[in-house]
C-alpha cells in the first residue's frame, strides 16, 4: 500500500495515478513476446551440454541423431567456432574466450556442446538424447578462494591465471585514518550467487535474408550495443543485423543478455536460410544460460569512533564469475560509485577482484553489484552498532551525510546530486511505528520465540552511466552512454514518439508518452509510443543501471521541447510578435495576456505539414525532432587514482523490517516491511511503486532462499523451481511503502532513476533483523542466504 | 505413436484437433491453436504462468497433455473478456492498480484470480495471498495484485 502525493503539483502529467499503456494488450494475452513469434518455416534446436565441471571433448558421434526423421542436422563448436569471433571480456583479459559452444574443452557442468537442428523442438530433443560424446574429464576449480592460489589449476590454461581482474583501489589516507579512530572491526560475508530469474526464459527467432543480406533477430533481451557485439562475432557488417525492439520482454532485472544465443542462432539462419527459433526449457536456462549473479565474498574493516563516528574502510570484494566473462567483472565497478553509502565515510580502500571458476558465468543482475556491496556495508554498520553498544538507528543517523552537504564528494570520485537521508528514514520508521514494533518484537521473544528488528539504508545510484568500463580496461575509452528518442506530431495533429530499445516490465511506452504529454500539453493517452527496430533507432544503451526515467526521459522531453518551440517560432510569425511573448497551451498558442490573439495547434500543425508559403523562411517543414542525450556529468574519464563519476543521480531507500523465527525449523517469517523511498519526482508513481516492491520481494528471496548450488564435484544442483527458491506471495508480506521527494538538480523534471529500488537494500535489513534476533542467544550469521537450514544450525551451534 | 484425434471446447468454441500424444495443452494451445496469451515459464507445475481453467477448475497446462483436454471445457487468458473490446472486472482492476508488469506471469495470474472470485466473490487479503500464492511473480512483489484483486471484489 502507498498512498499517491495529495500536495498540489506543478506538473499536469506528470506524478499522477494512470494506468499503463502496455498493460491493456497484457491482460488480454495480446503481449508480443520473443516466443510468440513463429515464422513460416522456422526450424527449431535443442542444445547437448557438457554434464562435468570441466572436460576435453574427444569425440562427437551424431550418427543416431541424424538418422532420425525431421531431424536437419547437428552442429558443434567445432564447425560453429572456426567461423565466428570469440566474444571478449569487458576487462583486458584477451586469453578468456567464449564461444556459443564449447571449444575443444568444457568449463562448467551445463556448457553448450553441440546443437541440434530439427523441424520440431520435440523432434530436437529426442535427437539430443541420441548424441553420443566421449568426454576426458579434466582438473576444475570451484572455491575462488582456492582459483585465486599459485597452484590452482587455471580455468583457462592460456589466460596463466584465473585472477581476470584484481587491482587495489586507495581513495584518501586510509592508514593515518585508521591509525586515528578508536576502534576498528573486521569481519566477512558472503553474497550467494544468485540472480533475477524472471519467469520468461531468453527466447529468440534469427531470421537470414540473401535478397535483403539482413539479420533479423526477435529476442527477449534487454542489453546494450546488442546488434553491434553480434554482427561482430558474425563478421557482419553492422548495418546488416536488425534487432526487433518492439518484443515485449517478459521480465529480465538485467539478465536477459543473450549474446551467446543470438551468435548460435544468427550462424544457424545464415547457414540453412530459414528463420530458426530458440526458447530455452527452465534448465537450459538456469544451468547454460549463463545468467547467474554475483557471488561475492567481503573481507572489511571499518575504522570509528567512541561516539560512533565511521571515519574509514578497507574493503576486498572476490567475486566469483564463473568459467567466462562478459560484464560480468564489471559489476564489481558500479559499486565504486556509492562505495560509502549514504555515510561521510572520509577514506576508503578497495580491493576488486573477479576470479574464474568452474561455474555457469554470471550475466548483469539488478543493481549491477549494488546489492551485495550494500549488504555487506550495512551488516558492518550494525556490527559496529552492537561493538559500542550502540542503537543501530542511532548510528546511522551519526554519519548519514546531511541534506545540506550537497552535492557532496565521496572518496571514490562521484558528486552524490542531492538527498535527505534522515528524513527518508525517519518518515519508514515512523511509519513502521518503532515503539509499537519494539514491543512486537519483544512479545514474541517473551513467547518464546526468536525475534529481531533490522535496518538498512542505502542509494541507488541511477542514470546508467558506463564510467566502469574506462576504469576497469583502461583499453575503453567509453565516455558516453547516451539515450534517444524522436517525436512527431503528423498531418492528422498526433503525437507519436519513437524509443531505441525494447521494454522488460518498466512501462517505457507510459513514461515517454506522460513526459511528450507534459511538454506538449497534449493528453499521454492521445499520445502513440513505438519501440523503433536496432536499424531505425538512433543511438540507446537500454534500460540499465536506473536509467530510463533520467535519460529515455531527458531525451524524450528534449525532443518534446526542440517541437514546441518550432510551434512558438511559426505562431510568432504569424501573429507577428516574438517567441517569448506568447503562450503555449497545447490547445493554441497566444499572445501573453492577449488570449484572444492566438493560432490553433491544428492550424500550426497545418502550416509546418501543408503551408509551406506561411512557414518562416528557412525552416524544415513537418513537425519532427530528435534529441541523443548525453549522461549529465558525463564524458569524464577516470584519474589515475580510479577518481570518476560513476552515476550522475542518486535516489536513496530505507528499509524497517520485523521477523521472527521458529526456533524449532529455523524459519524466518516477515511481520512487518516499510520502505522509505526517494527517488526524486516520480513521472509514474504505480510503475516506481510496483517495481519497488518486486524489488523488496526479489531481494526477500536473496536473503532468504535464492541460490545456485553446486556439488563438490561441480555438478549444478539448482536446475528447478524446487531446487531454487523464488519468493512466492506466503513469503512476501504486505509492503508500506513512503514516498519522499528530493528532486535531482540535474535532470529534467527532478527525477531520479528507479527500478533497482528495493533490491538494493532489503537483504541488508532482513539479514540485520536476523542478526538481532540471533543476538539474543549470541548466535550470528554472515553468508545469505538465510536458509531455515542456515539458521537452525546457527541456533544448534549455541545450544 | 500415432496421433489422436480430440475435440474440445476452448474459450467457447468447439474445436477438433489430430494431436501428437505426448504434447502437452500448453504447447497445443500456443503452437497449434496459436493462443500464445498461455505462457511457460518452467515446464514443471511450479511457476504457474500456464494456468487454465479446466472445466472452471484452475490447472498447469503444462502438466497434462493436450489428449487429457478431450471432451472437456479450456478457458484461456483470451477467453476472460465478455466481449470483444473490454476487460473483465479482473482484467480492468488488474489494469487500475499496476497489478502486473512485463506481463509474464499475469496471463496464469489472471486465470488464478478468476477461479478464486468464481468460488469466493468476496476474499480477503490474507485468501488472497492464498489462492495465488502457486503463481510466481518476479516484477511485483504480488502487493499490487492483491491490491487489484480488492479492487474487483469490494466495488459495488
Amino acid at each position: 500500500m502507498s498512498n499517491l502525493p495529495t500536495t498540489p503539483s506543478k506538473f499536469t502529467y506528470i506524478g499522477k495515478h494512470r494506468r499503463a499503456v502496455e498493460h491493456r494488450r497484457f491482460v488480454v494475452g495480446k503481449g508480443n513476446y520473443a516466443g510468440d513469434v513463429l515464422k513460416p518455416g522456422t526450424l527449431h534446436i535443442a542444445i547437448v551440454a557438457s554434464p562435468y565441471a570441466s572436460a576435453k571433448i574427444l569425440a562427437i558421434d551424431t550418427s543416431a541423431a541424424l538418422a532420425l526423421p525431421g531431424v536437419v542436422s547437428v552442429v558443434t563448436g567445432a564447425e560453429i567456432n572456426a567461423a565466428v569471433l570469440p566474444v571478449l571480456p569487458g576487462v583486458d583479459a584477451p586469453e578468456v574466450r567464449r564461444f556459443p559452444l564449447a571449444d575443444e574443452v568444457t568449463r562448467y557442468s551445463g556448457e553448450w556442446v553441440c546443437v541440434v537442428v530439427a523441424k520440431s523442438r520435440a523432434i530436437a530433443e529426442d535427437a539430443a538424447e541420441l548424441i553420443q560424446i566421449t568426454y576426458e574429464e579434466l582438473p576444475f576449480v570451484l572455491d575462488p578462494e582456492i582459483a585465486i592460489s599459485d597452484t590452482s589449476h587455471h580455468v583457462h590454461e592460456k589466460a596463466g591465471t584465473n585472477l581476470i581482474f584484481n587491482r587495489q583501489f586507495v581513495w584518501g589516507p586510509v592508514d593515518d585514518d585508521f591509525a586515528k579512530s578508536d576502534h576498528q572491526l573486521s569481519y566477512r560475508v558472503k553474497w550467494a550467487r544468485s540472480s533475477t530469474v524472471p519467469i520468461e526464459t531468453f527466447a529468440l527467432t534469427c531470421d537470414w535474408s540473401d535478397a535483403t543480406g539482413i539479420l533479423d533477430i526477435w529476442a527477449s533481451v534487454q542489453m546494450p550495443k546488442y546488434p553491434e557485439q553480434i554482427a561482430s562475432a558474425l563478421k557482419l557488417s553492422t548495418n546488416a543485423v536488425r534487432v526487433h525492439y518492439d518484443v515485449d520482454v517478459g521480465g529480465s532485472y538485467g539478465v536477459k543478455r543473450g549474446l551467446k544465443h543470438a551468435i548460435l542462432l544468427g550462424y544457424l539462419a545464415k547457414k540453412f536460410g530459414k528463420p530458426i527459433r530458440f526458447i530455452e526449457d527452465r534448465l537450459e536456462n538456469m544451468r547454460g544460460g549463463d545468467m547467474q549473479g554475483p557471488d561475492r565474498l567481503f573481507e572489511v574493516s571499518l575504522g570509528f569512533q567512541k561516539d560512533g563516528e565511521i571515519t574509514c574502510m578497507k574493503m576486498r570484494a572476490l567475486e566469483d564469475i564463473g568459467a567466462y566473462a562478459g560484464r560480468s567483472p564489471l559489476q564489481l565497478g558500479k559499486p565504486i560509485g556509492a562505495i560509502s553509502g549514504p555515510y561521510r565515510i572520509k577514506s576508503v580502500a578497495y580491493l576488486a577482484q573477479a576470479v574464474l571458476t568452474n561455474k555457469t558465468p554470471q550475466e548483469a543482475v539488478r543493481g549491477f553489484g549494488q546489492a551485495p556491496t550494500n549488504y555487506a556495508l550495512e551488516s558492518g554498520i550494525d556490527k559496529v552498532a552492537r561493538f559500542l553498544g550502540m542503537d543501530s538507528i542511532a548510528i546511522r543517523k551519526r554519519n548519514l551525510i546531511n541534506k545540506d552537504e550537497f552535492p557532496y564528494l565521496i572518496p571514490s570520485g562521484t558528486h552524490y546530486d542531492s538527498g535527505d537521508y534522515a528524513t527518508v528514514l525517519d518518515k519508514a520508521l515512523r511509519e513502521a511505528n518503532l515503539e509499537e514494533l519494539i514491543s512486537q518484537r519483544d512479545a514474541m521473544r517473551a513467547d518464546g520465540k526468536l525475534a529481531g528488528i533490522g535496518v538498512s539504508t542505502c542509494l541507488e545510484p541511477s542514470g546508467g552511466n558506463s564510467s566502469f568500463e574506462p576504469l576497469f580496461n583502461p583499453k575503453n575509452e567509453t565516455t558516453t552512454w547516451m539515450e534517444s528518442c524522436v517525436v512527431k506530431i503528423d498531418l492528422g495533429g498526433q503525437v507519436t514518439a519513437l524509443m531505441a530499445t525494447s521494454t522488460s516490465g518498466q512501462a517505457h511506452e507510459t513514461m515517454v508518452s506522460t513526459v511528450v504529454g507534459e511538454i506538449l500539453l497534449q493528453e499521454p493517452d492521445s499520445i502513440r509510443v513505438l519501440h523503433a527496430d536496432s536499424l531505425n533507432a538512433l543511438p540507446s544503451n537500454s534500460p540499465v543501471g536506473s536509467r530510463m526515467a533520467i535519460m529515455l526521459g531527458g531525451a524524450a522531453a528534449g525532443a518534446a521541447k526542440k517541437l514546441r518551440a518550432k510551434l512558438i517560432t511559426i505562431a510568432a510569425s504569424q501573429l507577428q510578435v516574438l517567441d517569448q511573448d506568447l503562450i503555449f497551451t497545447g490547445s493554441q498558442v497566444h499572445v501573453a495576456n492577449h488570449p484572444e490573439k492566438n493560432i490553433s495547434w491544428s492550424e500550426l500543425v497545418a502550416i509546418a505539414h501543408r503551408k509551406f508559403h506561411l512557414l518562416p523562411k528557412d525552416m524544415e517543414p513537418g513537425l519532427q525532432e530528435k534529441f541523443v542525450w548525453e549522461v549529465p556529468t558525463g564524458g569524464q574519464l577516470p584519474d589515475d587514482q580510479g577518481r570518476v563519476q560513476m552515476y550522475p543521480c542518486h535516489s536513496f531507500e530505507s528499509h524497517v523490517v520485523l521477523v521472527s523465527i521458529d526456533p524449532d525449523t529455523g524459519k524466518a517469517s516477515i511481520h512487518r516491511y516499510v520502505c522509505g523511498h526517494d527517488c526524486g519526482v516520480m513521472i509514474s508513481p504505480d510503475v516506481v511503486h510496483g517495481m519497488t516492491y518486486g524489488g523488496i520481494a526479489h531481494g526477500i528471496g536473496a536473503a532468504l532462499m535464492e541460490k545456485f548450488s553446486y556439488s563438490p564435484e561441480g555438478q549444478f544442483l539448482s536446475g528447478t523451481f524446487m531446487d531454487y527458491l523464488l519468493p512466492s506471495s506466503s513469503e512476501v508480506p504486505a509492503i508500506t511503502i513512503v514516498d519522499h521527494c528530493t528532486p535531482s538538480p540535474l535532470t529534467e523534471f527532478g527525477q531520479k532513476g528507479s527500478g533497482e529500488a528495493g533490491y538494493l537494500g532489503s537483504p541488508a535489513a532482513i539479514a540485520n533483523a536476523i542478526n538481532d534476533a540471533l543476538a539474543t542467544i549470541n548466535a550470528s550469521i554472515d553468508y545469505l542466504p538465510m536458509t531455515p537450514n542456515a539458521i537452525w544450525n546457527a541456533i544448534q551451534e549455541k545450544h | 505413436m500415432k496421433n489422436i484425434s480430440i475435440e474440445l471446447t476452448v474459450n467457447a468454441q468447439a474445436i477438433s484437433s489430430t494431436v501428437e500424444p505426448r504434447t502437452s495443452l500448453v504447447d497445443y494451445l500456443r503452437d497449434e491453436l496459436r493462443l500464445t496469451g498461455t505462457h511457460v515459464g518452467c515446464e514443471h507445475g511450479i511457476c504457474g504462468a500456464c494456468t487454465v481453467l479446466l472445466n472452471g477448475d484452475p490447472v498447469r497446462s503444462c502438466c497434462m497433455f493436450a489428449v487429457q483436454a478431450h471432451e472437456q471445457i479450456v478457458t484461456t487468458v483470451e477467453g476472460l473478456a465478455p466481449e470483444r473490446g473490454k476487460l473483465s472486472k479482473i482484467q480492468d482492476a488488474f489494469c487500475e492498480k499496476h497489478g502486473l508488469q512485463c506481463g509474464f506471469c499475469t496471463p496464469g495470474m489472471l486465470i488464478t484470480c478468476q477461479a478464486l472470485i468464481n468460488k469466493n466473490p468476496h476474499p480477503s487479503e490474507d485468501e488472497i495471498r492464498h489462492a495465488i500464492s502457486g503463481n510466481l511473480c518476479r516484477c511485483t512483489g504480488y502487493q499490487q495484485i492483491v491490491d487489484a484483486v480488492v479492487h474487483a471484489t469490494q466495488e459495488i
